[in-house]
C-alpha cells in the first residue's frame, strides 16, 4: 500500500517536474559549486548553510534569462581532495565557479586549478593573506577576511585598549604561524610587546593548561589565540577553569558566532573577536537574516556564510552583464568584470573588490555580551569599533601580488 | 627565582600536576580498551567514539530532562552501557571466532557512524556544559591555580582505576572473567554463562569511556570529534602499558601523562609526538609492553 502511494507521489512529482525540466533545457546554465568541509572541525563555520546562503543569492538574484544550479562538495580539509574534486568539477561537470572552500591549505590548492582552468574561485572561508598576496591570481577573489584584517581589527583595539604584553598560543600550521606573526606586528606597532610564544602540535591537542600555565607565567596581560574552531573553544574554556581571565585579557583571533554559541554566553561573555558580517547589525542584514530564517529556522549565519552569498549574488550580476556564453568562457574575464563592479547587497552593504583580488568591506569589532544582555536567541555581539574596508586590509603595495602594477 | 634547565620551578611543578591531570583520563579511558581487550580480544576503535556519546548524553541529560552532572555521572554510563550490550549482542559477538582484523574494521567503522550521526544533528562546533556549582572555583598552589574540578577528576579517576584493578584481581567474578579468557569451555562447563559475561565485560569497559566523557564534558568542548583526538594517545597508552594489562594501563596513562606535559614546556611541538617515541622505544625493548606477558 505505502508502496504503491509513493509510487503514485513519484510519477506524480515526475509529471509536475519534467516539462519544468524541458523549458529550462532551452535557457543557458551556470552552475555555482560550495566546496567546504561538511564533515570536520569547519562544517558550522561553513558547511550545510554556506550552501543555503549560496542559493539564497540565486533566489533573490531572481531570473535574469539563465538557469543557476547549485551543487556542493566535502572538501575534508584535505589540500589534495579539494584540489581534485575542483578538477573533476570544471572539467566533466560544467561548474563554472568554486566557493567558500574554507581551511588555507585547500584554499591555494583549488585557487591554483581554478586559475589553470580559466574558472572562477570565490573564497570565503580561508583566512592565509597569500591568496591576495604571493599566489594571487586573475581567477581568484578573496571575499570575507584574512588573517592580517583579524590581527588589525582585533589586536590593534586591545593594544589601544591597555593590552600593551602579549602571549600567543599558536595552531603550529600555516594558518595559526600566519595569524601570530601579523598579531605580533600590530602589537609591536603600536607600542606593545610580545612575552612569548608557545606552538602546539595541530590538530592533535585536547588539553591546553600547560600551554595556558605558561602564559600566566610569561606575565604578560593579553593571551593572543591564533587558532580556529574547537581549539579556540577548548582554549576559552580552560582559561576560565584556571583562573586566566581574572589576569589576563583574551584575544581569540579568529572566532566566530558559531564558535561562540558553542562556548555559551556564560563563559564567552567580554571577548572581543572581529567579524565582517553580523546578522543584527543593521536593518539590511536583519532582512537578510530573516529570508535565510526561513531556510534554516535554529541558526544564524557567520561572516563566512553570508560571505558565500555575497560573493555569489555579486558574481551572478557580473554574469548577466557580460552574458552567460561570454562568463562561461573565460573566468579571468568574469573576476575582472567583478573588479571593475561595486559591489551591493543586504549582507555586506556596499563594497569593492580590489585589483589583487581582496574583497573590500568594513571589519567590525565586536565584544560577547553576557547573559544578561542577550535578549533573544543569537542575540550575542555588541559593536565597539569599525575599521573601514581601505584600512582593514593590508595596503595593496606590501602584498608582493604580481597582478599589482604599481 | 628557582630555576631548572632555565625555568622556573613553579613552572614545572605545575606542568607536573597538569600532567597527572591529562594522566587521569588515559588511565580511564586506557582501563576500558583494555578490559575489552584482554577478555574479548576486540580491538575496540569505537572507543573514542562512545568516550564522545558519553559527553553528549550528559549534555541531553541536562537540556532535555533538566538533569544534571551528578545525575549524568551514574546515568551516562548506563544508558550508554545498555547500548554496548544491543552492539555486542548483534555485531560485535559475531567477530570472537575470525581476525583481528575484522573486529578493527567494524569498531572503526562503528565509531564513523557514531560521529558521523552526532555531526549531522548537533554540528561540529560543539554544545556548552559548564562545571557543576558544587565543584567551580580553586585553589591557589603557590606555583599554580588548580582548579577543584580537575583535582575532582583526578580523584574520581584514581578511585575507579583501584576499583576496576581491585574487581577483576581480588574477586571472584574477577576470578572468572580471567579464567574465562584462558579457556572459555572449561569455565563455561563449570556452569559460568560465558557469553553474559563477555556482553557484560564490553558494557562495562564501554560505560567507563561513557563515564570519562561525562567528567570530561565541562572541560572540553562536546563536540563530535572530541573522541577522535583522544584515543590514538589511548591506544598508545594500551599498547605501553602490555594489550590487556590492567595495571599497565593505569601506570603508563599517569606516566605519560606526565611525559606529554613536560614536553609541553621544553617543546611544546613534539607534545602530540612524545607518546609514540616512547612507544617505539618500549616495543623494541620490551615487544609485549612494559606490563604485558610475552605471548
Amino acid at each position: 500500500m505505502i508502496a504503491r502511494r509513493s509510487l503514485l507521489a513519484g510519477s506524480a512529482a515526475a509529471a509536475v517536474i519534467a516539462p519544468r525540466v524541458r523549458a529550462q533545457g532551452a535557457k543557458p546554465r551556470i552552475k555555482l559549486g560550495v566546496l567546504n568541509d561538511m564533515s570536520g572541525p569547519y562544517r558550522d563555520t561553513g558547511g550545510p548553510l554556506s550552501i543555503t546562503c549560496v542559493q539564497q543569492a540565486v533566489q533573490d538574484f531572481g531570473d535574469h534569462g539563465f538557469a543557476v544550479d547549485v551543487i556542493n562538495a566535502d572538501h575534508g580539509n584535505k589540500p589534495d581532495q579539494g584540489a581534485s574534486i575542483a578538477r573533476r568539477w570544471y572539467d566533466e561537470d560544467g561548474v563554472d565557479v568554486i566557493l567558500d572552500v574554507p581551511t588555507s591549505s585547500v584554499a591555494l590548492a583549488v585557487s591554483t586549478v581554478t586559475k589553470e582552468k580559466n574558472k572562477v574561485n570565490l573564497n570565503s572561508g580561508a583566512g592565509t593573506v597569500d591568496l591576495t598576496g604571493s599566489q594571487c591570481n586573475p581567477n581568484t577573489i578573496q571575499w570575507t577576511y584574512d588573517v592580517y584584517m583579524l590581527a588589525k581589527s582585533t589586536g590593534g583595539a586591545m593594544v589601544k585598549s591597555g593590552g600593551d604584553s602579549w602571549f600567543f598560543v599558536t595552531a603550529d600550521y600555516v594558518f595559526g604561524q600566519q595569524l601570530a606573526s601579523e598579531g605580533a606586528k600590530f602589537v609591536k606597532a603600536a607600542g606593545g610587546k610580545v612575552l612569548g610564544e608557545t606552538r602546539y602540535p595541530f590538530p592533535a591537542t585536547n588539553d591546553f593548561s600547560s600551554f595556558l600555565l605558561q602564559a600566566q607565567t610569561s606575565g604578560a596581560k593579553v593571551l593572543g589565540l591564533a587558532n580556529a574552531g574547537a581549539d579556540t573553544i577548548n582554549c576559552i574554556k580552560q582559561a576560565a577553569e584556571f583562573g586566566l581571565t581574572q589576569r589576563m585579557k583574551l584575544a581569540a583571533l579568529l572566532m566566530f558566532i558559531s564558535d561562540v554559541n558553542g562556548l555559551g554566553l556564560q563563559t564567552a561573555q567580554g571577548l572581543t573577536l572581529t567579524e565582517s558580517f553580523y546578522w543584527d547589525l543593521n536593518d539590511r542584514t536583519r532582512a537578510f537574516s530573516a529570508r535565510l530564517k526561513q531556510k534554516a529556522p535554529d541558526v544564524r549565519a557567520d561572516m563566512d556564510q553570508a560571505g558565500c552569498y555575497s560573493a555569489a549574488l555579486h558574481y551572478l550580476k557580473a554574469v548577466a552583464d557580460m552574458g552567460v556564453a561570454n562568463a562561461k568562457a573565460n573566468g579571468a574575464a568574469v573576476v575582472a568584470r567583478m573588479k571593475a563592479m561595486p559591489t551591493d547587497d543586504d549582507a555586506f552593504g556596499k563594497g569593492s573588490v580590489r585589483e589583487d583580488g581582496r574583497g573590500m568591506f568594513p571589519a567590525y569589532l565586536f565584544e560577547v555580551k553576557s547573559p544578561a544582555e542577550s535578549q533573544a536567541p543569537w542575540d550575542y555581539y555588541k559593536l565597539i569599533a569599525t575599521t573601514p574596508a581601505g584600512e582593514a586590509y593590508r595596503p595593496l603595495a606590501e602584498g608582493g601580488c604580481p597582478l599589482v602594477h604599481t | 627565582m628557582f630555576m631548572i634547565f632555565g625555568y622556573p620551578v613553579a613552572l614545572l611543578f605545575g606542568q607536573l600536576l597538569l600532567g597527572l591531570i591529562n594522566g587521569a583520563f588515559y588511565a580511564l579511558l586506557s582501563l576500558g580498551l583494555a578490559i575489552i581487550f584482554g577478555m574479548l580480544n576486540i580491538i575496540n576503535f569505537a572507543h573514542g567514539a562512545l568516550f564522545m556519546v558519553g559527553a553528549f548524553v550528559a549534555w541531553m541529560l541536562q537540556n532535555y530532562l533538566g538533569l544534571d552532572y551528578w545525575w549524568a555521572l551514574i546515568l551516562s554510563p548506563l544508558i550508554v552501557g545498555a547500548f554496548a550490550v544491543v552492539l555486542e549482542k548483534t555485531v560485535i559477538c559475531r567477530l570472537y571466532r575470525i581476525d583481528h582484523l575484522y573486529g578493527l574494521l567494524l569498531t572503526f567503522g562503528l565509531a564513523l557512524i557514531l560521529e558521523g550521526l552526532f555531526r549531522n544533528e548537533y554540528g561540529s562546533s560543539g554544545l556548552p556544559y559548564r562545571i557543576p556549582q558544587a565543584l567551580s572555583g580553586g585553589a591557589n598552589l603557590g606555583f599554580m591555580f588548580m582548579p577543584l574540578y580537575r583535582g575532582w577528576v583526578v580523584l574520581v579517576a584514581v578511585v575507579t582505576c583501584l576499583a576496576v584493578w581491585l574487581v577483576i584481581e581480588k574477586t571472584s567474578i574477577g576470578a572468572k572473567l580471567r579464567a574465562a579468557t584462558e579457556n572459555p569451555g572449561l569455565v563455561q562447563a563449570f556452569g559460568v554463562n560465558v557469553p553474559r559475561m563477555i556482553t557484560l565485560t564490553y558494557a562495562a569497559g564501554v560505560a567507563l569511556a561513557a563515564f570519562a566523557g561525562v567528567l570530561a564534558a565541562p572541560i572540553y568542548s562536546v563536540n563530535p570529534n572530541m573522541g577522535s583526538n583522544l584515543i590514538i594517545v589511548v591506544f598508545a597508552v594500551v599498547v605501553i602499558g602490555g594489550m590487556g594489562s590492567i595495571l599497565g594501563s593505569i601506570v603508563t596513562g599517569f606516566g605519560l601523562g606526565v611525559a606529554e606535559g613536560l614536553t609541553k614546556v621544553f617543546y611544546p611541538q613534539a607534545s602530540a609526538t612524545v607518546i609514540f617515541v616512547v612507544m617505539v622505544i618500549v616495543l623494541l625493548a620490551r615487544p609485549a609492553g612494559l606490563f604485558g606477558k610475552a605471548a
